[in-house]
């Protein structure tokens, strides 16, 4: 009898509850639940890293499993970010200079009310008028499918044109940088139509839910990225395992064999990307509202690259790696920037760690490339029993093909 | 008056001995009534002799009396310069400035001569200073009459051109008055003339008299005007909006003024009570046309001035001619102006066009600079430094803390290129021995690794020169530019980066093509198994070609940093260009990389001369290009073909 998709993936199990039991947790200790050991602002801050994490799973089935070094996932992160923010701030925007308008004697035109809102909006950069994309902004389905639809089509056509022409490898991580840096300039631009490097702002506050405490919010975002997290992590170990998972593993370890097989190389890869970069479009989504303010700066290429470092640390080629990378990295950057790690005293120079965190992050990545390649997930190596195949030699003969050291899945 | 004092100008030159018998008080004195109550008629009479004088305190006294610190003593008549002594004046003597005295206020009066009669003192000052002994007050003089220009200036600089002993000032004087005549000229034959003679000057400020006379203002009526100087007539709809063609008609009271959106919401504000505005009750008040309907009737019953209908506002529009007309009456002298201001703006356009080129090259050989590092190890080797940026900040950081050191900027900048090529050298080979040998079959890690010493170095170099920008300070002989005319100027520093761009294509070749390591290199990126078993290291070539690629980089870097800031994250500026210039031209060449930058550059600075204002968008759509570019070459513009491809 063939294995269940439970049994074939037990880390699925372990990683729900382990998530489950998070979420409980963090829900009896905030403010809005529980007891009020953890402040809302740090409540938020899981919630923002639970979405992270999100990415980071679909990083690594990009990366990890079907060997697309993408650098522009971020790119549709903040894409989602700035299609849901987009209706935030109309709605809310709305809200407020409808109510400033009641007071006038002769009621508002619906035209009136719409230049208002423009006005409030785009006042910061010199204009009042509603650009093209914002058409849809006012109504919250259309800009949810937004989320969705704008990062699939993007990662879609440009998917579609880069695997067409073959172009892999470094270059491909070269290509996706380059999209990456192209859209953060443009939306760096006044005339982009969002608001140039102001970005979007006030996306904390939920409309229709103006008397809901911060806290409550807080929480209920923490539920919903939790959730998010959970179906992504479903839907991506069920994507990575079975024959399918095989093939996509087969593509990041030879290409070229996976093709003489008769497999059409290029439309996995094209879904393979295109779903993983419609999910970076929901996390962004769900992180941005609880940031509270986007703007063009977080998609600049750096900080898709920052995420294929979560992904290195944590462990390529495995989905909890991913998380416990893009988790552990984050928190402690925040740790460590935010001036919670205490200075070392060398007598002659006092370590201030927000001025070397990110020298250290730099070197330990380094290390972690050389001497461990399989990053903090390979830790689970040790406790879990894992079938090691029998393979003889280097799986694939080709460059950039994965070496018999780092493959063991 | 003028030609008056032309004449005398020239026999006072001739003979100053016999008028510097007087002195000015006393010429002033047999013009004491002119002097103490000048009007603009009369004031000629006074210059003209002061002139004639040629006394040396002329000018002086000219510009006292100008400004109103001439004062004349009730008693007798006599002139004196005061100055401010508590509530008592200290008298000055005109003719030697010494103090004579004393005296109260109300003994003398000062004289106050009207906008007229300074006018007049004013010309005959700058005949005074156009004529100077002083080479610096004349430019002075010069330099006045070029910043604000008038018709009275044309005479005296005109006067004052043949005596004039510098050249170049001459030159300046002559072209100034060239222009002074285009605008001012008496006739219209001597105008057209003048401007004809300045059609073959491409300047600013040229082009600004030429524009100057072509100046149009936009009006409508019933007809065309008799006698006007038709520039245009406007079509409506086409050169001007209804709403614009329209809005002339009110200004020239031709129209009466529509009643907008929001006069119809103020009107019916001012209208309402209890909740209704003429009986209709303001809720349903939420469209523009309820709005108007209503204002309408309040319109009806005389409330409100009546609305034009959109038909009538049509008819109005349709039965005006709109047209611009030039100021200047004269037509001959507008077509004259008109076909010098188009000879010289196609010039312009040529001119731009070759400037667009040279700071397009320079823009290319600023890419290459920062790429041509990156073909030999990326290119050739085909290792990913994405640390390649940071070395090029290193070697601008050398260049900066070399000027520390050493003040003299040209011995620094000497000392600090190869003093950059040995610090960046020694950490390329650092990296490439610690951390890129053991990855050498593993691209993507390379990549990821050499990020993580990107961040490393970025970081660090923040902790140790801080986060602003620390100047890189060029040579003295390097600063300025080359200017060719008004249009074309391109600075010697973006010179130098060129020569230098040029000099690095030069060597690089050199040592690839000729020179038993560029041999071993290439032997070693095509078959390191058999260049070893031929005896060549492939660990000591991989070493010093990765060594020499990231000395190029901080050489680049202190070129880069010349022209630029010198910051922790210059090199991220350019680390995805880079990669792009190299990934357009073509990997593992080279010539590639030249083509590649060359094409950027171009491309960069074509895109901006679209949108001038927006050098974001050239980038945005400059990157979209080359994504598009790899699409349809992906192997770059200058392809390798056969065994040496490696694929």
């Amino acid at each position: 009898m063939k294995p269940g998709f439970l049994s074939q993936n037990p880390s699925v199990l372990w990683f729900l509850a382990a998530l489950g039991l998070f979420t409980l947790g963090v829900t009896v200790l905030a403010e809005a639940t529980g007891t009020g050991a953890l402040s809302t602002s740090f409540v938020k801050t899981l919630g923002k890293t639970l979405c992270l994490c999100l990415i980071a799973i679909a990083m690594d089935v990009v990366w990890g499993y079907c060997g697309i070094l993408s650098l522009g996932h971020f790119a549709f992160f903040g894409i989602g970010g700035y299609a849901i923010g987009m209706w935030l701030m109309y709605a809310r925007t709305e809200a407020i200079v409808s109510e400033s308008m009641a007071a006038a004697v002769i009621p508002p035109t619906d035209q009136e009310v719409i230049d208002a809102i423009g006005t409030q909006i785009f006042g910061v950069v010199g204009s009042s008028e509603f650009p093209v994309i914002w058409a849809f902004s006012d109504s919250l389905f259309l800009q949810l499918l937004m989320v969705v639809l704008i990062p699939g089509l993007l990662a879609l056509v440009f998917g579609w044109l880069a695997f067409r022409s073959r172009v892999t490898g470094v270059y491909l991580s070269i290509l996706t940088q380059a999209m990456t840096l192209a859209l953060s300039l443009y939306l760096f631009q006044n005339d982009s139509g969002l608001r140039g490097n102001n970005g979007l702002s006030g996306l904390q506050n939920i409309p229709g839910f103006e008397d809901t405490p911060q806290s409550m919010i807080s929480i209920a975002f923490f539920w919903a990225s939790a959730l998010a997290l959970g179906l992504g992590y479903l839907l991506f170990a069920f994507v990575t395992s079975g024959k399918m998972g095989s093939v996509i593993r087969g593509i990041r370890d030879d290409e070229a064999r996976v093709r003489f097989l008769g497999y059409h190389v290029e439309s996995y890869k094209l879904f393979v990307f295109t779903l993983t970069a419609v999910i970076a479009g929901i996390a962004g989504a769900l992180y941005y509202p609880q940031a509270g303010i986007i703007n063009p700066a977080e998609i600049a290429p750096i900080a898709s690259i920052y995420l294929a470092v979560w992904v290195a640390i944590g462990g390529r080629g495995r989905l909890y790696g991913a998380v416990i990378g893009a988790a552990f990295v984050s928190l402690l950057s925040s740790w460590f920037t935010g001036g919670g790690a205490p200075n070392v005293n060398l007598g002659v120079y006092t370590i201030q760690w927000t001025d070397w965190w990110l020298v250290l992050l730099g070197l330990s990545f380094v290390a972690v490339t050389l001497f461990a390649p399989k990053g903090i997930g390979g830790l689970f190596d040790a406790i879990a029993v894992r079938r090691t195949p029998e393979r003889v030699g280097d799986y694939g003969p080709d460059k950039g093909a994965l070496r018999q050291e780092e493959g063991t899945e | 008056m003028f030609r008056t004092i032309l004449i005398i100008l020239a026999v006072c030159l001739a003979a100053p001995s016999i008028a510097s018998a007087q002195d000015l008080q006393s010429i002033l004195q047999s013009h004491q009534k002119l002097v103490a109550k000048p009007s603009a008629k009369t004031v000629g009479t006074v210059l003209d002799d002061l002139a004639a004088s040629g006394l040396s305190g002329t000018a002086d006294f000219l510009e006292r009396w100008r400004n109103k610190e001439l004062w004349v003593r009730t008693e007798d008549g006599l002139f004196f310069y005061t100055t401010a002594d508590g509530s008592d004046l200290t008298l000055l003597d005109i003719d030697t400035g010494e103090t004579v005295g004393t005296a109260i206020k109300k003994d003398l009066k000062q004289i106050r001569p009207n906008g007229g009669v300074r006018k007049a003192i004013a010309s005959a000052l700058v005949q005074f200073q156009l004529s100077d002994p002083d080479i610096a007050r004349r430019t002075a003089a010069v330099d006045a009459i070029a910043r604000a220009m008038t018709a009275d200036q044309l005479a005296p600089l005109q006067a004052a051109i043949d005596n004039e002993p510098d050249a170049a000032l001459k030159a300046r004087k002559t072209r100034l008055a060239g222009m002074l005549a285009a605008s001012f000229a008496d006739t219209t034959e001597a105008r057209v003339a003048a401007i004809q003679a300045l059609s073959d000057d491409i300047s600013v400020d040229v082009r600004a008299v030429l524009n100057q006379i072509l100046t149009t203002k936009r009006a409508t009526a019933a007809a065309l005007p008799e006698g006007a100087n038709i520039a245009a007539q406007l079509t409506v709809g086409q050169d001007i909006s209804e709403t614009e063609a329209y809005a002339m008609l009110v200004d020239a009271d031709l129209a009466p003024a529509r009643v907008s959106a929001s006069d119809i919401l103020s009107a019916l504000t001012a209208n309402a009570s209890d909740g209704r505005v003429a009986d209709t009750p303001v809720g349903t008040l939420n469209t523009l046309e309820a709005r108007a309907k209503v204002y309408d009737t309040l319109a009806a019953a005389g409330t409100v001035p009546t609305r034009i209908t959109d038909a009538e506002a049509q008819r109005l529009i349709e039965t005006h001619v709109y047209f611009d007309a030039y100021i200047e009456k004269d037509p001959a002298i507008t077509q004259a102006a008109r076909l010098a201001l188009d000879g010289i703006e196609t010039r312009v356009a040529v001119s731009q066009a070759a400037d667009l080129t040279l700071d397009a090259l320079s823009l290319a050989s600023i890419y290459f600079l920062a790429a041509i590092g990156l073909a030999v190890t990326f290119g050739v080797m085909g290792v990913i430094n994405m640390a390649h940026g940071e070395f090029i900040m290193m070697g601008a950081y050398t260049g900066y803390v070399v000027q520390l050191f050493i003040p003299n900027y040209t011995a620094s900048i000497i000392v600090a290129l190869p003093l950059a090529f040995a610090v960046t050298f020694a950490a390329g080979v650092a990296m490439e021995r610690l951390v890129i040998r053991w990855l050498y079959h593993r691209p993507l890690e390379t990549l990821l690794a050499t990020f993580g010493i990107s961040i490393a170095l970025q970081q660090l170099a923040k902790n140790i020169f801080g986060t602003q920008a620390r100047p890189l300070t060029s040579p003295a002989w390097l600063d300025g530019a080359w200017v060719i005319n008004d249009v074309i100027a391109i600075s010697y520093i973006r010179i130098a980066i060129f020569v230098l761009a040029l000099i690095f294509l030069a060597l690089i070749v050199w040592i690839l093509r000729k020179t038993r390591l560029g041999l071993e290199v290439r032997a070693v990126t095509q078959n390191p198994g058999m260049a070893a078993s031929m005896g060549i290291n492939p660990d000591r070539i991989n070493m010093l070609t990765f060594g020499l690629g990231s000395g190029i980089a901080g050489i680049a870097g202190v070129a880069i940093g010349l022209y630029a800031k010198v910051t922790s994250e210059m090199g991220a500026d350019y680390i995805v260009q880079s990669f792009m210039t190299v990934v357009v031209g073509g990997v593992g060449n080279v010539w590639g990389t030249l083509a590649g930058a060359t094409m950027i550059g171009f491309l960069q600075k074509g895109i901006e001369w679209f949108n001038p204002s927006n050098t974001l968008a050239a980038q945005t759509y400059m990157i979209l290009f080359i994504i598009l570019f790899i699409q349809f070459r992906p192997k770059g513009i200058v392809a390798l073909k056969g065994r040496a491809a490696g694929d």
